[in-house]
């Protein structure tokens, strides 16, 4: 049995070609994911470990104290004095970090989009930080003096001597250049930067002067890290801070890097899947033809005495086969990807910590399981047809015709699946929770359509018909030819149709998304301009920001956003300080009672959510704890319609800020008398001083950073998907050659009678064509109606949520589906061409 | 079925040569694998005459009818179909000159599953994108007798039927040569001699010109004049011809092949 089916695969290796790339390709995918991620994980894990062989213990602030109200404290001087006067201890350092955005020489923040770190150069006793190696140059000692990574430095072509530009919170510095150093730190392998100040400035400019955010101790020799540990303890002011061995935070690094590459891993397996999954339409088509032209061969070895069992299992050992060949050469491939795609994403911009590539037994024992398991189950159908062949169609002399069996059987089953999908998704819109639901609809669905694509095949094909016309005779045959095995068209546009299914569905939803998202942020603003800090304005600004644009020439009306934490009724609950008396001038927010004039008398407005939930009133007084533990009233005097940007409890700042222990700003609204202009904005920058950190956006600018977050991670899932994509050409164009194949004669006669070359080209290519646009037309229908769909439960937490339908491009992925048939039918049609005329009509 | 104007009119017994070969070479192979199928074969072809080429397996017969009707490239001498050069023509021009000039018989029928009876029958037109003529198309289909099964698909249609067809299909462009290769070798005797009838009287009645290779001597014995190849050359020639006197030439051709 095992030699009859190693015969077989040898003699059809060029019909199993494709097949086996469509594993190949799943498979190389499967193997470059677990290749690439245990490479980085363990790189990182190495990089991680070396950071920490001076740390036996470190100190850090409590922030999971629930007593406190507020950020916790920092680390002061005189636990750092105590601690390094500790026997045990060899040396303490002490660290302050933040924000730190640096200029390039064109004045634009240099490697935005990563990490941008500010640290103290901390001299030890032989006056260098061990931490950072220095490359060129000496530490920072004085106000006016950093130090820079060299990645930055080199990719900023910043040099010992040179000037540079840099923001922490708003005002802007001019940073002499004294030393380029070295460092193990990970957001700095990853292409962040790292910014030395010294010591003092350092605690200056991150706005805790003479404190420290972290302490790290060296332990003497012979001090164990727990003993250390234990003594460290006793120092520590109880509820503010907190230790932790080196061992410790090592270990939990470790661990924050396996769950974020175990994700990382799990998204890209997703993928994967589907990628494997289209394959498996494919190989069951392969299987199914190949045992149709076996039909005489399988029913002679029926007839010679092997039974049903054995003829299954000779074309599942030959799946099992065709599988082990495709995982071995995918795994391979699948390594080449992992080494490869590290340096691919080195060249973006995106750098790892060095390492040798990891290659587990693992990862080849996966690589292979899932390329023989998806092949051996892609062909168990196809088995267990051959095995029902019976033994008198070996006598048979009636030439095989392509058989049209009835599809009454699979069409109810299809169409219930299909109805029972539809209800399952339309039910699930019209429910409180209905992802469940829903998700479990589109299964079925889905898997409805499958069953009923070649009954759909019909009508949807028939449709292009008037459009086939103009192509004459190719296109009637086209046609034809396209609906004659309706299960193998059927099998081929399904698996292009799972993929246009989810970039259609995915389209949709983010297109919908970024519109509700863009309303919101633009909606309800009537600021001319919103100003923040660092990449999408995550970092605090200085209440410099906005003071120097209240003051502003042209300034009409502006306030700060400012957020505290506070406590109410014993409840943890978020302040929004802001300038009561120009906030009506800045934002567009409707009131159920009151305005924002109570602001500046004092009160406090709250979003309805938020005053149904807690059940306040106008007039309901609060009781107040804030940051700095003094307590006070708050008399809501306006209730307001919040949205996802605009909501919570407003007070005025004049209320709030004496009451904060660092005042911070997370935006500066900003309304001018000349309304938003490019000389408006420019006259915001200039008065900012060019600040390479400082984002001044109008509504257009917010809008368009919206759009762009989505186009980005739109086009991240269009590349994941596009393996799906690839998968299926590969089986359109496995469909198109059996076709060819298994037509050779009558492509003979067709040529002997009158078909020129370039008609028989015409007539695959229109084939192929239409059995992708068929694909294409399913998935797209599909995708819309998910996209709807997932939109409709979308809509119920946001409420700006509506559908967009992005038809251009939806026309677009249309002609995608399109230009996949007349590349699929490139080399079957030139096949068919060159089919030697005479031999094909004997055959 | 009566004889039409038009079929007197294309039925002229003056002798005119519808396809020539002169000097035909067909090699295959190359060095000591070199097989001579054609060996410098001349012939010609009359209008409104039905030929029948003979000749034991490996003789060259199907070679030459490929060759003559544009299927297959020649190594060496001429190819005429009418005024028409086929060695000089490229792919395309030779499919032109296929579609428009030619009509073929096939020993499997070649019928397109797809199409039914009549949409099989027009193919060739339909490539070319010309319209039936409706009169001649319906005399063609009265002659071979698919007038009622015009719909039907060829699976729908027994093996005479399907051949029948395909006659139907090599007489509705009214080429100016029908090649049928083997036309009854799928057939049972009775379907085969209908065939063999029709093809007969397109000749008489139609003026049509037909070239059939045959290996069986009753089909043989329905031509007008039969051609005898062996080892790819011709070796003689018989003019309205019987079974008896066929088979007579083929078995002193097999005694001579057994001496030599």
């Amino acid at each position: 049995m095992f030699r009859t089916a190693l015969r077989n695969v040898l003699a059809h290796k060029a019909r199993l070609l494709m097949t086996m790339l469509a594993v190949l390709l799943g498979v190389a995918f499967v193997s470059g994911t677990l290749v690439f991620t245990n490479t980085i994980s363990q790189a990182f894990q190495k990089s991680s470990e070396k950071g920490f062989t001076n740390v036996d213990v470190a100190i850090k602030p409590d922030t999971d104290n629930d007593k406190r109200i507020g950020p916790a404290p920092h680390l002061s001087q005189r636990l750092l004095d105590r601690v390094s006067a500790l026997p045990g201890v060899d040396s303490a350092t002490g660290i302050v970090h933040g924000y730190t955005a640096l200029s390039d020489k064109d004045g634009d923040t240099l490697r935005s989009g990563f990490s941008n770190a500010g640290a103290n150069y901390y001299p030890g006793k032989d006056g260098k930080d061990a931490r950072y190696p220095l490359r060129d140059g000496r530490g920072p000692r004085s106000a006016d003096e950093v130090a820079l990574d060299a990645k930055t430095a080199d990719a900023g072509h910043y040099k010992v001597g040179d000037t540079i530009r840099l923001s922490v919170d708003g005002p802007v510095l001019s940073q002499k250049v004294t030393g380029i150093f070295t460092t193990d730190d990970g957001n700095v392998a990853a292409g962040g930067t790292l910014t030395l100040f010294d010591t003092a400035t350092a605690q200056k400019l991150f706005d805790q002067p003479g404190q420290y955010s972290e302490i790290d101790i060296k332990a003497a020799a012979g001090t164990s890290q727990t003993a250390l540990k234990a003594e460290v303890d006793k120092l520590l002011p109880k509820g503010d801070a907190k230790s932790y061995t080196g061992q410790k935070l090592s270990d939990d690094q470790a661990r924050d890097i396996k769950n974020g590459t175990s994700t990382l891993r799990t998204v890209l397996l997703v993928f994967a899947g589907i990628a494997l999954f289209v394959g498996i339409f494919i190989i069951a088509n392969t299987f199914t033809m190949l045992v149709a032209q076996r039909t005489k061969e399988l029913a002679l070895m029926r007839a010679v005495g092997a039974s049903r069992r054995q003829v299954t299992r000779s074309v599942l050992i030959e799946a099992t086969l065709v599988g082990l060949v495709a995982g071995v050469a995918g795994m391979l491939a699948g390594i080449g990807i992992g080494a490869g795609l590290r340096s691919l994403l080195g060249s973006t911009g995106v750098t790892f910590p060095d390492g040798p590539l990891v290659i587990t037994g693992g990862t080849i024992a996966i690589s292979l399981a899932v390329a023989v398991g998806v092949t051996v189950l892609a062909a168990w159908l196809p088995g267990r047809r051959a095995a029902k062949i019976p033994p008198v169609a070996a006598m048979n002399s009636v030439h095989a015709v392509a058989t049209t069996r009835s599809l009454v059987v699979r069409n109810t089953i299809g169409a219930l699946f299909a109805g029972a999908g539809i209800t399952a998704v339309l039910a699930g819109t019209t429910m409180e929770d209905g992802k469940g639901v829903m998700g479990l609809g589109a299964v079925v669905l889905l898997i409805g359509v499958f069953v009923l694509t070649p009954l759909l095949s019909r009508p949807i094909i028939a449709a292009a018909d008037p459009l086939l016309r103009v192509f004459g005779m190719p296109g009637k045959l086209a046609r034809q030819n396209a609906v004659r095995n309706p299960r193998r068209t059927a099998a081929t546009a399904s698996a292009l149709m799972v993929g246009l299914t989810l970039i259609t569905g995915l389209t949709v939803i983010a297109g919908s998304m970024q519109k509700s998202i863009d309303k919101m942020a633009t909606d309800s603003l009537k600021a001319d301009y919103v100003v923040s800090m660092g990449d999408m304005g995550a970092m605090p600004l200085s209440p410099e920001v906005a003071k120097k644009l209240a003051t502003l020439d042209g300034v009409t009306a502006s306030s700060p956003l400012r957020l505290a934490d506070s406590r109410i009724d014993g409840e943890d609950e978020n302040l929004v300080g802001v300038s009561g008396k120009s906030l009506d001038k800045l934002l567009q927010v409707d009131f159920e009672q009151g305005s924002f004039a109570a602001l500046s008398a004092g009160k406090a407005v709250v979003d309805q959510d938020t005053a149904e939930d807690k059940g306040w009133k106008v007039g309901s007084t609060l009781k107040v704890t804030y940051e700095d533990r003094s307590t006070g009233t708050l008399t809501i005097a306006g209730v307001y319609h919040g949205n996802e940007m605009i909501r919570g409890l407003m007070v005025d700042n004049s209320v709030l800020t004496p009451h904060l222990r660092e005042v911070k700003d997370f935006q500066v609204m900003v309304k001018t008398a000349d309304g938003a202009s490019d000389a408006t904005k420019d006259r915001l920058e200039k008065a900012l001083g060019e600040n390479p950190a400082i984002q001044v956006q109008d509504k257009e600018d917010v809008s368009n950073d919206i759009a762009q977050m989505f186009t980005m991670m739109l086009n991240m899932l269009y590349g994941l998907l596009g393996m799906a994509v690839i998968v299926a050409v590969l089986g359109v164009v496995n469909t198109l050659a059996m076709s060819v194949f298994e037509r050779s004669q009558e492509i003979g006669m067709l040529r002997a009678i009158g078909f020129d070359r370039r008609a028989i080209k015409r007539m695959v290519r229109l084939e192929s064509l239409v059995i992708s646009l068929f694909g294409g037309v399913l998935g797209i229908g599909l995708g819309i109606f998910f996209g709807w769909a997932a939109g409709e439960i979308i809509a119920s937490s946001i409420s700006t949520y509506e559908l967009v339908l992005p038809w251009g491009r939806m026309g677009v992925f249309l002609l995608l589906a399109g230009l996949v048939g007349v590349l699929a039918a490139l080399w079957p049609a030139r096949r068919a061409a060159k089919l030697n005329m005479l031999a094909a009509i004997k055959a | 079925m009566t004889t039409t104007p038009y079929g007197a009119q294309t039925a002229p017994r003056t002798r005119v040569a519808a396809a020539v070969a002169t000097d035909l070479t067909k090699v295959y192979g190359q060095g000591e694998t070199q097989v001579v199928a054609l060996d410098a074969v001349s012939v010609e072809f009359q209008q409104a005459e039905f030929t029948a080429i003979m000749g034991p397996s490996g003789s060259g017969k199907s070679t030459l009818m490929h060759c003559m009707a544009g299927l297959d490239t020649v190594s060496g001498g001429s190819a005429r179909i009418g005024d028409t050069e086929l060695t000089a023509l490229k792919d395309k021009k030779l499919t032109q000159l296929r579609r428009d000039k030619i009509g073929f018989i096939f020993q499997a029928f070649n019928l397109l599953p797809t199409l039914n009876a009549l949409e099989n029958i027009t193919l060739p037109m339909d490539i070319a994108g010309r319209k039936a003529d409706k009169a001649w198309l319906d005399q063609v289909v009265a002659t071979v007798g698919l007038s009622g099964r015009l719909k039907h698909r060829p699976n729908q249609l027994s093996g005479g039927q399907q051949q029948r067809v395909a006659v139907a299909r090599a007489l509705a462009g009214r080429p100016e040569i029908i090649f049928a290769d083997e036309p009854t070798g799928n057939l049972d005797s009775r379907s085969g001699a209908e065939v063999l009838g029709f093809l007969r009287n397109s000749v008489r009645e139609l003026g049509q010109t037909v070239v059939m290779v045959t290996h069986d001597p009753v089909a043989a014995s329905y031509a007008d004049r039969v051609v005898f190849l062996a080892d790819g050359r011709i070796v003689d020639e018989l003019r309205d011809p019987t079974a008896e006197t066929v088979l007579d030439r083929m078995k002193r051709f097999d005694a001579k092949g057994r001496v030599s």
